[in-house]
């Protein structure tokens, strides 16, 4: 047998496999090709997508969206899924706007709209901690499914709102409060610098914190981390008390953004949020995944949305388009190992 | 030679999983209604040679021969269409389904047009449940079963199937003795019909009284296969490991060291009851028993994952009161799991994350954040002490072997300094150069000072680092010993006694 | 031995369940004076046969051990293109009922090939699916409703009818055969079929499934075709109960199927469920929104009951499996791969 040529030809080909691994999607250089490439693309093939109005409209969308998958992508590194995150940042700013309309007076003066507005902040971000500490409470102790428990958290949230609104989307906010939710910082909307701090913490908090190391071993090995002497229960709170949080961040661009209030907005962004942590190299089972790989996958999204918006497509059209991203996505992920074996097999 | 025949053959086997050899050049026979033992140690290969031939697991090399015809390529069906039947050590049952179905299945494969009769069901179910070898109620739901009577149904599931060659896996680990008597005499049946039997197990225990021949593995090779009246316990000891017995024996007179863990009457309900022993300082403390005499349990309620209803844990001199894991290693008590895949390392996450995972805390640094610095150099400082052979800190541990793997885990829990280490059959799985590596671990670490507990039932293991062994049964400790002063032989008498 | 099967019984959901139901109807009957009247009844079994005919395919999917989102997106597709080409390209009744379930085997095959072969987990995948044949449908359709069905759909067929003294028509019609039809079809497939035993295996213990030689993709296939094949049945039974198509009319109500067949006792770890108790978890929702509504609260609440249903009842199942655990024998390692499992284990290939 060759047995010693082969395996010396499966060290250089496994070595190459890292190789191509890091280059292929959901390595990071492989990424920021990609988007460097659709971003060239557009431009050459849509008339006036390269400019200042597109960077713009890029950096005041991507805010929501992008919170919104950071609340999604701390319960998928720990292997689980939170499928209320809408469901909550919508509820949030209901209350908030609720709050606000309540406690303003008819005309009132600068001092007083600061104080309801920081009012209804408190209010909302005690009603996202209360929801994720629930959520937690109910992911760690009840050992049901996160997918199981988000999805009656989402239903229960929704359906709450709903019940109270009856379906109807809430204004009457301060005009002081949109306009602070849509200035900009050397023309850099301030959504968007939330969102890269935003980004910036958790991407922090994930790498550098024990509760961050925690959640990726939670994600690879629940039962092998709490026989290693770390409290899983409680982190698991944590995670979902994280993501809850994240949703109050998200209430806030959303109530900037919308400058009003409903059960329904943004729902379609639910997938949208999986497909960009898959896209950005996170593990749906759990275990890895980066904030830096995330904020380029969502900057793809938003480039493709962007250019088939401005080509003139349907938005309807983009969303279809960015399910068969994750497919296709995933599909080249489970393929690329077999890819490995037919060469080596030859 | 008169060799009848073989019924089963194999030539050449051999069997990779990515950059493990698992089974090597594998030449084995089984005779149409023989018995048949196949030893060898946990982690040598037998599982795999099991799964190769019931087609669950293709070998990579080699051919399978079933009367003289070559089978291969098998798949489980074809495997069970020629009369091969394995009862797994999980038992693979279905515990959602009852007695009757359980035994039945395979009559669902086949005919997917023919409709489902539960009476034939039933009949098909009745003829291995016959008493007085077999009485459970058919309607019975499996997932209501206890562990033996769910062995009952594996085995009929076995019988339902017209099996020609059944392989059992340890079934003998969590039966009493009468349940294992009963077991001989279905075995016998089955003998007589000429339906061989091949026993898995790590260790030569009953079922040696009516096989004809053993085959002794070890490392994923086959080291021969003698009939059983030309080798003895010990001999297959020797075999099995690989160790020399002569030069094991380690123990040493402790008593007279300070004493470290004081345990008084520690009882827990439905796992062990009235468990007094004191650990001293440097003594490495041997538990052994049957699996299932509340062994693993007493350890986890000493590393605060199972409260104990009754008695007292004392670290020296101090009561300890344990709500959590945490709260034991920061007292000072760790524990290397037996389950070292699914509870000691983490496979998919690197070789330096494993090792600083129960020290995360005391490695912040300032604003509560984890310095890489710190973190990396942690992780070398355990590697090189303990001489992990690794190609890089931050390669997944799934990329080591057995042996490695486990040295990660003691590095993980060395580097948290425990006052007293609980190791839980510790090297399962990990070959012999390896076993000896965490033997000269553990002596070492005694002689540093650490209380060591040694989990174990494999006898030649406590020999080899034990100064002292308690003997758990149902729960309870049965007797002290010394080794040494008891023969190993003597002492593994005891426990299957 | 009696004893035993009677403790059997009391184990039974849908023991449970009936006696909620009838409590629940009891309750209703009082309150509100034209819950238990046959012709309620009868109008509430026909709203909601088309979901009940989902839950069917559904449940089965459960029993396999996945999960299923997309069944409602499938439906309206199926549903539409039907319409379209029996509206627009006066396709035959017969044809045009043929293409419109081959669309929902079709789809829910591609699921199944998602799930075996490309190996993502049951729940992205089907998200996934459900969003890209949804965005595709409302993408290509412009959200259009068509209203001009051919009268041979939309004809009513009356099975039987009784007029009550005050006038009141009470008739059986083809949503409620076609219900019933589809729960004998599938209580027959999964009992008494050997592929819906081996779904049942599959769900109760995949491996040891493998391990006996089932044909794990097949099964797959079989059971998410099958949800599709009873998704575009109910799709089209849908178009035919209203007289018209609309794409997004069917979007959402996965959730209350899937709480249906929650309740009725299909455990979403798959193994475990009747076609009885699905059925019943089924009424249970109705008659409670119902209900609500002839009580005058909001149908806004019904979702508020929805989530609560899924939380209270898998927590509730979770937690007494564990009970159940613990009760039986502590050193058991249930539920952990034994080591021999995992040592030899090899990656998923």
């Amino acid at each position: 047998m060759s047995d010693v040529g082969s395996s010396a030809t499966n060290t250089s080909l496994n070595s190459l496999m890292t190789r191509l691994r890091a280059g292929a999607p959901g390595g990071f250089p492989g990424l920021l090709a990609l988007l460097l490439l659709l971003v060239t693309g557009f431009s050459v093939a849509v008339p006036g997508f390269a400019s200042v109005g597109t960077l713009q409209s890029f950096m005041q969308q991507l805010p929501l969206l992008g919170l919104l998958s950071l609340a999604m992508v701390v319960p998928l590194i720990t292997g689980g899924l939170n499928l209320a995150i809408i469901a909550t940042t919508n509820q949030c700013v209901l209350l908030m706007v609720f709050v606000m309309r309540t406690l303003l007076p008819a005309d009132p003066g600068g001092g007083t709209v600061l104080g309801v507005v920081l009012v209804a902040m408190l209010a909302g971000a005690a009603l996202c901690l209360v929801v994720g500490l629930v959520t937690g409470a109910l992911v760690a102790y009840t050992g049901v499914h996160p997918i199981l428990v988000t999805l009656g958290t989402k239903s229960l949230i929704d359906g709450i709102s709903i019940f109270l609104t009856r379906g109807q989307a809430q204004s009457g906010l301060p005009a002081e409060f949109a306009r602070a939710g849509n200035a900009a910082l050397f023309g850099v909307p301030v959504g968007f610098l939330v969102l890269i701090a935003c980004g910036l913490l958790v991407g922090i908090v994930l790498r550098r914190t024990p509760f961050g190391i925690s959640c990726t071993m939670i994600g690879s090995n629940v039962e092998a981390t709490r026989y290693s002497a770390i409290d899983t229960r409680r982190v698991l709170v944590g995670v979902y008390t994280m993501s809850s949080l994240m949703c109050f961040v998200a209430a806030l661009v959303s109530l900037a953004i919308f400058n009003s209030a409903s059960a329904d907005y943004a729902q379609s962004y639910l997938l949208v949020t999986i497909l960009a942590a898959v896209l950005g190299g996170v593990d749906p089972f759990g275990g890895f995944g980066k904030v830096s790989g995330l904020m380029i996958a969502l900057a793809i999204l938003q480039v493709i949305s962007s250019g088939f918006n401005q080509f003139g497509l349907s938005p309807y059209l983009t969303a279809a388009i960015w399910g068969l991203v994750l497919i296709a996505v995933m599909t080249v992920q489970t393929i690329r190992p077999h890819l490995g074996s037919l060469r080596r097999a030859r | 030679m008169t060799d009848p025949v073989p019924f089963l053959r194999l030539t050449g086997i051999g069997k990779r999983f990515g950059g493990v050899q698992a089974l090597q050049n594998i030449d084995w026979d089984v005779r149409p209604g023989e018995v048949h033992c196949l030893v060898g140690e946990n982690g040598c290969g037998k599982s795999t040679l099991i799964k190769t031939v019931a087609g669950v697991h293709p070998p990579t090399v080699g051919t399978i021969e079933i009367d003289g015809r070559p089978v291969l390529p098998l798949t489980p069906s074809r495997a069970r269409a020629l009369g091969i039947q394995v009862i797994f050590q999980d038992l693979s049952l279905f515990p959602n389904l009852t007695v009757a179905e359980n035994v039945a299945i395979e009559g669902h494969l086949g005919h997917p047009e023919r409709p489902v009769s539960y009476a034939r069901l039933r009949g098909l179910a009745a003829a291995p449940l016959r008493p007085p070898d077999f009485t459970l109620d058919p309607e019975a739901t499996v997932a209501d079963l206890s562990v033996s009577e769910r062995q009952i149904v594996a085995i009929c599931r076995g019988l339902a199937a017209e099996a020609r060659l059944i392989f059992m896996d340890e079934p003998t680990a969590s039966l009493t003795r009468a349940e294992v008597n009963r077991l001989l005499a279905i075995v016998a049946r089955l003998k007589a019909d000429g339906i061989a039997v091949v026993f898995v197990s790590h260790r030569l225990d009953e079922v040696v009284e009516i096989a004809e021949r053993v085959t002794v593995m070890r490392d994923g090779q086959k080291v021969g296969t003698w009939p059983v009246a030309a080798v003895d316990q010990r001999r297959i000891g020797n075999l099995m490991t690989g160790l020399d017995i002569e030069h094991a024996v380690v123990a040493r007179d402790m008593s007279a060291a300070a004493p470290l863990l004081e345990v008084r009457s520690l009882g827990r309900e439905g796992e062990y009851a009235d468990v007094s022993f004191t650990l001293r300082r440097g003594e490495v403390l041997g538990i052994t028993g049957l699996l299932g005499a509340g062994r693993t349990e007493l350890a986890l309620s000493l590393f605060g994952m199972a409260r104990p209803e009754r008695g007292t844990i004392a670290l020296e001199g101090k009561l300890l009161d344990l709500r959590s894991n945490r709260d034991a290693v920061d007292a000072g008590i760790a524990y290397v799991s037996e389950d070292r895949l699914g509870l000691g390392v983490i496979l998919k996450q690197s070789i330096a994350d494993n090792i600083i995972l129960a020290e995360l805390q005391n490695l912040r640094g300032p604003l509560g954040l984890i310095p890489n610095g710190r973190r990396k150099a942690l992780a070398a400082e355990w590697v090189k002490r303990l001489a992990i052979k690794i190609s890089g800190l931050d390669k997944p541990v799934g990329t080591l072997s057995g042996g490695n793997q486990q040295r990660v885990v003691l590095a993980k829990w060395l580097a948290a300094r425990p006052k007293v280490l609980i190791l839980d059959s510790p090297t399962v799985g990990v070959d012999i150069k390896n076993k000896k590596g965490i033997y000269d671990v553990v002596a070492e670490l005694a002689n540093a000072g650490v209380g060591i507990i040694v989990i174990s039932d494999e006898v030649l293991e406590i020999f080899a680092t034990c100064d002292r062994v308690l003997h758990m049964r149902g729960g309870r400790i049965l007797e002290e010993t010394v080794p040494g002063i008891l023969s190993e032989h003597q002492l593994e008498e005891r426990i299957y006694a | 031995m009696r004893e035993g099967a009677l403790r059997r019984l009391q184990r039974r959901p849908e023991v449970w369940l009936l006696a909620v139901i009838v409590l629940v109807g009891a309750i209703l009957g009082v309150a509100a004076p034209g819950f238990l009247t046959l012709a309620n009844i009868v109008d509430l079994l026909e709203t909601y046969s088309v979901q009940a005919i989902m839950a069917m395919g559904l449940f089965v999917v459960l029993v396999s051990g996945g999960i299923d989102i997309s069944f409602a997106a499938t439906a309206s597709v199926a549903q539409y293109v039907a319409v379209l080409l029996a509206t627009r390209a006066g396709l035959a009744g017969p044809l045009a009922i043929g293409v419109g379930l081959l669309i929902g085997i079709g789809l829910g095959c591609l699921n199944a090939a998602l799930i075996h072969f490309v190996r993502i987990t049951s729940i992205i995948a089907t998200i996934a699916m459900m969003s890209v044949t949804f965005s595709l449908l409302m993408y290509f359709s412009g959200g259009r409703s068509l209203y001009d069905l051919p009268e041979w759909w939309t004809d009513r067929v009356v099975f039987w009818q009784t007029e009550s003294p005050n006038g009141d028509l009470t008739r059986i019609t083809l949503p409620i055969v076609a219900m019933l039809v589809a729960a004998l079809v599938t209580w027959l497939f999964m009992t008494r079929t050997p592929i819906g035993r081996q779904l049942y295996a599959m769900g109760g213990n995949p491996e040891a499934a493998r391990r006996i030689g089932a044909n794990i993709g097949m099964l797959q296939f079989v059971a998410y075709g099958y949800l599709g094949f009873m998704a575009a049945v109910g799709g089209l039974l849908q178009a035919h109960r209203v007289g018209e198509s609309v794409p997004n009319a069917m979007y959402n109500t996965e959730l209350s199927v899937l709480s249906a067949a929650v309740l009725g006792g299909a455990s979403l770890s798959g193994g475990i469920g009747s076609v009885p108790g699905v059925l019943l978890g089924i009424v249970l929702l109705a008659m409670l929104q119902n209900g609500l509504n002839l009580l005058g609260v909001s149908s806004y609440f019904f979702q508020i009951v929805i989530g609560l249903t899924i939380l209270i009842s898998t927590s509730i199942t979770v937690l007494s499996a564990r009970k159940r655990r613990r009760h039986r024998n502590p050193s058991e390692p249930l539920g952990t791969p034994t080591l021999g499992a995992t040592t030899q284990e090899p990656a998923r290939v």
